[in-house]
C-alpha cells in the first residue's frame, strides 16, 4: 500500500504526508469527558463534531455524546452567538448535563466568535455551568487541544477558597487511556495521599454495560473536586505537553505549585512520580509497590535478551514517545526513529521542547538517532528505509509502514482503531511496563518463529 | 497598566493621531506599547521613522512559530515598543484571524509586562468581524477612543463602531472614554461634535484643529512632537494625551439611530 514511498529523502517544506496527529477539538472532546457529568459542545458545523465523536468512538469502543452549534452559511457570516447560545439552552433543557463545555472549530475560530462573551450572555440554569477552550487546528494538535480543555476547566472552575492549603494532590493525567488513569489513581492511593485527578475519563470511556443507555455514566471528575483543586498543595502534571499549561494556570491563579513530571511510563518515570509524591507528603513507599518494581525488574533481567539491542522506529504523541523513549532505552533496545506529530512551541502554549527533551536522553544513552516533532508518517516510513529497524510502536497509522517494511509491530497511543481492549490496560506505572514487555518481546519473538527455519524452530524461548 | 484601543472610519487619522498622542505620552515619561493592528502595517511607521518593522504575520509565515519577542517588538521614539500585527494582502486570507494570531502571541511571548503605563491598539477602519475586536475582547483593551471628524460618514463610521463597543460592554468591562476630533475645517465642527459625543453619552475629549505640520512631519516620518517639538500642533496633542491620562469618564455609548444622526448634521452642519 505504501509501496511507492521512495527511500531518497528530499527537504520537503509544505505538505504533510498520512499526519501523525489529529484535531485539536478530538483531545477537547476527550478531555471533557472526563468531568462526570459533562457534555462536550463543538462549536462550528456539524461535520467536526461528528468525525470528533466517531473516531474518539473507534478507539475507546464506547458511545461519546457531544452537541454542536451546527454552524450554516448564515453562522459564518454572521458569527456564531445566536447558534451558541440557542444550543445551550437546548442542551440543559432536553441532555440536563452539569456542565457544558464548548471548544471552538476551525470555522467559529477563523470569524473570530468570543466564546466568553456569549457565554456570559446565554442563559445558564442555576447551579450548571459552561466551560470552554479555543481549539483552532491549526495550531498544535489533539494534545494541545486536551491541553486548552484541562486549562479551560481550571480557569473556570478551581477556586483558592483556604488560607493554608489542604494536604493533597492535584493530578493531571494527560492524554492516555482510561486504563492508564485508573492505574495512576492506584499508585496513588496505594501511597496514602488525598488526591484530585482531573480529566478523569475512567467510569465514563471504559463503563461497564448494565443494560441501560446512559449519557453520562457514573465516572469522571467531580466539579466540586476541580474547583477544590485551588486548594491543593501541588499539581503534578504528568507529560508536559498534555498537562503543564493548567498546572501552571492553578499555580498563577491558586497559588498551588507545580511539578512537571513525565508520564509515568516504565521504571524511571514510574519511580519519579512515586518519589514525588512521597517526598512532597512525607510517604512511605508501600511494600506492594516495591514488590511490583521488583517484579518487574526480575521481567527485565530474565527476558533482556528478547528485546536488548533491537532498533526501534517510534512515534505518536510526545508526552507518551518520551516517556517511551526512555522505558526502551531503560530496556537496552534502540530507539533509532523518534517521531511526534504535535509541534513544538505551539502559539499560546508553554510546553516542553520535543526534539531537545528526546535528544538528551539518546545522546546519554549512546544512541545515534533521528529525532522529530511536527513530521509524518511518509517522512518515518522514508527513514525506515534508509535505517531499517526491528520493531515499530506506535498507533493503529503505523501498520501500514509495517506491512510496507515488513517488520513487526506494537501498538501503544492514540488512536488504536483495529485491537481492542488496550483502553482498559494500563501502559503506565510498573504494572503497564510489564505489559508494555510482553508486548514487545511477543511481537518479536511472533516474528523470530515466523521467520525460524524448520530445524530452529524453538519450544522454549 | 492601561490598555487602550483607538478605532475610527479608514483615513480619519487613526494611526497618526495615535502616534502622536502615544509621543506626547512618552515624552512625559510613560512606558508605552503601540501594536498596530493594521494588515498595512503603518501604525508605527513614525514611531520608527519609516516602514522598517517586520510584522509579527510575516515573521511567523518566514520564520515558522518559534519566534522571540525581540524579533517583533521594536524600540521607537522615546522608548516606545511597537509592535505590527501585518496581515494579508488586499483580496486573500483573513486579516481578522491575523489580528487574533498576533495578539495571541504577543501574550504567550509575555509582551504585556507589568511595568508597561500604557497599550495602544491601532484598529484598522471599523469593527467589521470577531478579529476586529480583538482587542476589547476578554478584557484586553477596557478603553475605547473613537477618532472622528464632522464628515457624515465620519460620523456615521463612529455611531457604528459605538454599537459595537455596547455589545461587548454589556457583559465586559470596555468602554468609551471618549471621541477625538480630527478637524477637517468642517463648517461648525467643533459644536457638531461635542453634541455628537454627549449625544453617545460620552465627552469630547479633544479637538485637534487642522495644520499642515502633521502632513510636513509625516513625510519626515516623525511625529510633530519629534519633528518639531515647539509647534503649536505639538502643544495640541500633549493636551490631547494629558486629557486621556487623567481622564475619569468611561461610559457605555448609546448609539444613535440613522434618522437621529442626520438630524444631528442638518441641525449642526447646514441649518447654521
Amino acid at each position: 500500500m505504501l509501496d511507492c514511498t521512495p527511500k531518497n529523502i528530499m527537504e520537503r517544506s509544505g505538505g504533510v504526508i498520512n499526519p501523525a496527529k489529529t484535531c485539536q477539538p478530538i483531545g477537547a472532546i476527550y478531555a471533557a469527558l472526563g468531568i462526570h457529568r459533562c457534555l462536550p459542545h463543538s462549536h462550528g458545523s456539524q461535520g467536526c463534531c461528528s468525525y470528533h465523536r466517531s473516531h474518539l468512538t473507534r478507539h475507546f469502543r464506547e458511545p461519546v455524546f457531544a452537541s454542536t452549534s451546527s454552524f450554516t452559511e448564515g453562522a459564518s457570516v454572521f458569527g456564531g452567538s445566536a447558534n451558541l447560545k440557542t444550543a445551550i439552552k437546548n442542551v440543559f433543557t432536553i441532555y440536563d448535563p452539569d456542565v457544558m463545555a464548548v471548544h471552538t472549530t476551525c470555522l467559529s475560530e477563523t470569524i473570530g466568535d468570543d466564546i466568553p462573551t456569549i457565554i456570559k450572555g446565554a442563559e445558564v440554569p442555576e447551579g450548571k455551568l459552561v466551560i470552554h477552550a479555543n481549539t483552532p487546528s491549526y495550531q498544535g494538535s489533539h494534545i494541545t487541544g486536551f491541553s486548552n480543555m484541562v486549562k479551560g476547566m481550571v480557569s473556570y472552575l478551581s477556586r483558592a477558597t483556604l488560607e493554608t492549603k489542604k494536604d493533597q494532590a492535584n493530578i493531571i493525567p494527560g492524554f492516555v487511556n482510561p486504563g492508564d488513569m485508573r492505574e495512576i489513581k492506584r499508585l496513588a492511593g496505594a501511597m496514602g495521599i488525598d488526591f484530585i485527578m482531573f480529566p478523569d475519563t475512567s467510569g465514563v470511556m471504559d463503563s461497564p454495560m448494565t443494560g441501560e443507555l446512559t449519557m453520562f455514566p457514573r465516572g469522571g471528575a467531580r466539579v466540586e473536586d476541580i474547583a477544590d483543586a485551588g486548594n491543593s498543595r501541588i499539581t503534578l502534571a504528568l507529560g508536559s505537553y498534555a498537562s503543564s499549561d493548567a498546572a501552571r494556570v492553578l499555580d498563577r491563579k491558586c497559588g498551588v505549585s507545580e511539578l512537571v513530571l513525565k508520564t509515568p511510563i516504565g521504571i524511571r518515570a514510574t519511580d519519579e512520580f512515586l518519589m514525588a509524591i512521597r517526598q512532597t507528603f512525607t510517604k512511605k513507599v508501600p511494600y506492594a509497590l516495591e514488590e511490583e518494581r521488583g517484579q518487574l525488574v526480575d521481567i527485565m533481567t530474565d527476558t533482556h535478551y528478547h528485546f536488548h539491542g533491537k532498533r526501534v522506529a517510534l512515534f505518536g504523541d510526545p508526552d507518551v514517545v518520551i516517556g517511551m523513549t526512555e522505558f526502551l532505552l531503560g530496556l537496552g533496545m534502540e530507539p533509532v526513529h523518534v517521531l511526534t506529530g504535535t509541534p513544538g512551541g505551539a502559539i499560546g502554549a508553554t510546553v516542553g521542547d520535543f526534539e531537545k527533551e528526546v535528544r538528551e536522553m539518546l545522546e546519554a544513552a549512546g544512541v545515534k538517532a533521528r529525532v522529530k516533532a511536527g513530521g509524518d508518517l511518509f517522512q518515518l516510513q522514508q527513514w525506515i528505509k534508509n535505517e531499517p529497524v526491528d520493531l515499530l510502536i506506535g498507533n493503529t497509522y503505523g501498520k501500514y509502514i509495517a506491512r510496507a517494511e515488513d517488520i513487526p509491530f506494537v501498538r501503544v497511543g492514540f488512536p488504536v482503531l483495529d485491537r481492542s481492549c488496550h483502553s482498559y490496560f494500563p501502559i503506565v506505572g510498573y504494572r503497564g511496563a510489564m505489559r508494555l514487555v510482553e508486548m514487545i518481546s511477543g511481537a518479536l519473538l511472533d516474528r523470530a518463529d515466523r521467520d525460524a527455519a524448520e530445524e530452529d524452530f524453538e519450544l522454549v524461548m | 497598566m492601561r490598555q487602550v484601543a483607538i478605532y475610527g472610519k479608514g483615513g480619519i487619522g487613526k494611526s497618526t493621531t495615535t502616534q502622536n498622542t502615544v509621543a506626547a505620552l512618552a515624552e512625559s515619561g510613560k512606558k508605552i506599547m503601540v501594536v498596530g493592528c493594521d494588515p498595512k502595517a503603518d501604525s508605527t511607521r513614525l514611531l520608527l521613522h519609516g516602514l522598517n518593522q517586520k510584522t509579527v504575520l510575516d515573521t511567523l509565515r518566514d520564520e515558522g512559530e518559534d519566534i522571540d519577542l525581540g524579533d517583533i517588538l521594536i524600540e521607537g521614539y522615546g522608548g516606545t515598543r511597537c509592535v505590527e500585527s501585518g496581515g494579508p494582502e488586499p483580496g486573500v486570507g483573513c486579516a481578522g484571524r491575523g489580528i487574533i494570531t498576533s495578539i495571541n502571541m504577543l501574550e504567550s511571548l509575555g509582551a504585556y509586562e507589568d511595568e508597561l503605563d500604557y497599550v495602544f491598539y491601532d484598529v484598522l477602519g471599523d469593527v467589521v468581524c470577531g478579529g476586529f475586536a480583538m482587542p476589547i475582547r476578554e478584557g484586553k483593551a477596557k478603553e475605547i477612543y473613537i477618532v472622528a471628524s464632522g464628515e457624515l460618514m465620519a460620523l456615521y463610521a463612529a455611531n457604528n463602531i459605538c454599537k459595537g463597543i455596547q455589545k461587548f460592554a454589556v457583559t465586559g468591562e470596555v468602554r468609551l472614554g471618549g471621541i477625538i476630533c480630527n478637524s477637517r475645517n468642517v463648517d461648525n465642527e467643533f459644536e457638531l461634535m461635542k453634541a455628537f459625543a454627549e449625544e453617545l453619552g460620552s465627552q469630547l475629549i479633544h479637538f485637534l484643529p487642522r495644520d499642515n505640520i502633521v502632513q510636513r512631519a509625516e513625510i519626515n516620518k516623525k511625529t510633530v512632537i519629534d519633528f518639531e517639538p515647539g509647534a503649536g500642533q505639538a502643544d495640541e496633542y500633549r493636551k490631547l494625551s494629558r486629557n486621556i491620562d487623567g481622564n475619569q469618564m468611561f461610559v457605555i455609548p448609546k448609539p444613535m439611530v440613522q434618522d437621529r444622526l442626520e438630524e444631528l448634521m442638518m441641525e449642526y452642519g447646514i441649518l447654521n
